[in-house]
């Protein structure tokens, strides 16, 4: 058994009176790439943004490492170093340029040298393939690019996991290759990763382990291909029948 | 209209151009400053200091600046607070304008979109570092046009210093119209001078907010 980065224990969180997660729980392996499915309005995104504390919680507990994050912790700052996060909205700085995007973070959070900080978002810009935007405006970008280099803004603090929040969403279809391919590569390099996404094939093809969530529910969770090709439950077979793909 | 009379009254128009500009100035820095102070105050939700700033934001906008005025100038001396009238003036345009600035930095920091600030929290920053790099270099830019709008109207309202007797553009042509009856000559005289003021600043503002907008936008 691999080991574990990530432990979700009983989670709740509330709206108001509406309960949106009950009783969420489950493992992150290291190395591993964890997908969450789930029809629309089923708690994936406030999981996801409950694990970097976007979200506040009402009960259970998140183990990360050695910490332990309990309702009303307080320091996340640190935390979210550890852990990078990509949405689903373009979010990249529009007042600064792709490289200082990227470097805000090493420079002023991590107080890193501007030589290695730069040195290592070139060598990141390369890998996605963008090395000739470093000095353009988010502005300059198609959806596609901006998503590419804020996977990169996040990669440039060297975490130790990654959340992604349906990245392809907002993309047009020609769009959503670049993006996909470029998580790929993550995975081929052991990056652990926490994956929401309705690209269907690009789920079953990355994931070790689905996790199906809904009405705020784990409702199954299975090793990635057993989760596609055997369904346990009739709600995932739904799930998985009305998908195109 | 007689263009001597006209000619004859350039060097006092100009002394009270130069004193409209020099008020007007010191008025608007003045207010900027407040503004800034009390939308930070807001934007942060500072305790305490919100409560009293809010109160100051409501007596300003719905009051006019003459009351203001009259109460700086005229009431104030009677509890121990005397100032000149030029001073006065000043006092009243950022006690005016202080409220109007601050609504619009209120408009600019809250139409900073969320996901600005949470993908800066996504990065580590920490909520000073969130304000400096992130949601005040956006929220201000956005704020430009209200600013700019605010700009011209307090530079009108230098007007309304005529009845405290500060011998700016408007008061020297109502003297000029008492003294000697020149309605039609120091009514000109007026427009130009506000005209001289307005136009090219209105120009330049709009430039000024076309280029923070190409700055900021289209993400």
């Amino acid at each position: 058994m691999a080991e574990k980065l990530l432990t979700v224990s009983h989670l709740v969180k509330n709206y108001g009176r509406q309960e949106v997660l009950h009783d969420i729980n489950f493992t992150v392996e290291k190395g591993s790439v964890t997908v969450l499915l789930g029809p629309s309005g089923s708690g994936k995104s406030t999981t996801i943004r409950c694990l970097n504390g976007l979200e506040d919680f009402h009960s259970g507990e998140i183990q990360f490492k050695d910490q332990v994050i309990k309702p009303g912790f307080k320091k996340w700052q640190s935390v979210r170093q550890d852990i990078g996060m990509v949405f689903q909205s373009y979010d990249l700085f529009p007042n600064r340029t792709v490289i200082d995007n990227i470097l805000l973070g090493p420079l002023k959070v991590q107080k890193r040298s501007k030589d290695e900080a730069l040195a290592q978002a070139r060598h990141l810009l390369k890998e996605v393939q963008l090395s000739d935007y470093e000095n353009a405006y988010p502005r300059q970008l198609s959806g596609g690019q901006k998503q590419r280099i804020a996977i990169v803004r996040a990669l440039a603090l060297n975490p130790e996991f990654m959340l992604f929040d349906e990245v392809t969403a907002s993309l047009d279809p020609e769009m959503v290759r670049g993006v996909l391919e470029v998580i790929e590569g993550l995975a081929r390099q052991k990056m652990t990763m926490l994956v929401v996404t309705h690209e269907m094939n690009f789920a079953k093809q990355i994931a070790d382990k689905v996790l199906f969530l809904e009405n705020g529910k784990i409702v199954e969770e299975s090793a990635g291909h057993e989760f596609f090709d055997h369904p346990k439950t009739q709600r995932a077979q739904e799930f998985l029948n009305s998908m195109d793909f | 209209m007689d263009w001597s009379i006209v000619q004859q009254g350039i060097p006092t128009y100009e002394k009270a151009f130069l004193l409209t500009l020099k008020l007007s100035f010191e008025g608007i820095l003045g207010a900027i400053i407040v503004g800034l102070i009390v939308s930070f105050v807001r934007y942060f939700k500072v305790p305490g200091l919100q409560r009293i700033l809010g109160a100051y934001v409501e007596l300003s906008r719905n009051t006019p600046l003459l009351i203001q005025l009259f109460f700086i100038y005229y009431a104030f001396p009677e509890i121990g607070f005397k100032i000149s009238a030029q001073a006065s003036g000043i006092v009243g345009l950022i006690f005016l304008g202080g409220s109007y600035m601050a609504a619009s930095f209120d408009g600019g920091l809250n139409g900073v979109p969320k996901i600005q600030v949470e993908s800066g929290r996504a990065i580590g920053l920490t909520d000073w570092q969130l304000a400096r790099y992130v949601v005040l270099p956006q929220g201000l830019s956005l704020s430009i046009p209200a600013i700019a709008a605010n700009v011209i109207f307090l530079i009108k309202e230098t007007s309304i210093f005529t009845v405290i007797a500060i011998p700016e553009l408007t008061n020297t042509a109502l003297d000029q119209i008492g003294m000697l009856y020149d309605t039609n000559e120091a009514l000109f005289s007026l427009v130009v001078g506000y005209a001289i003021i307005l136009i090219p600043l209105s120009i330049l503002l709009t430039w000024l907010e076309r280029r923070t907008r190409r700055g900021t936008f289209g993400n």
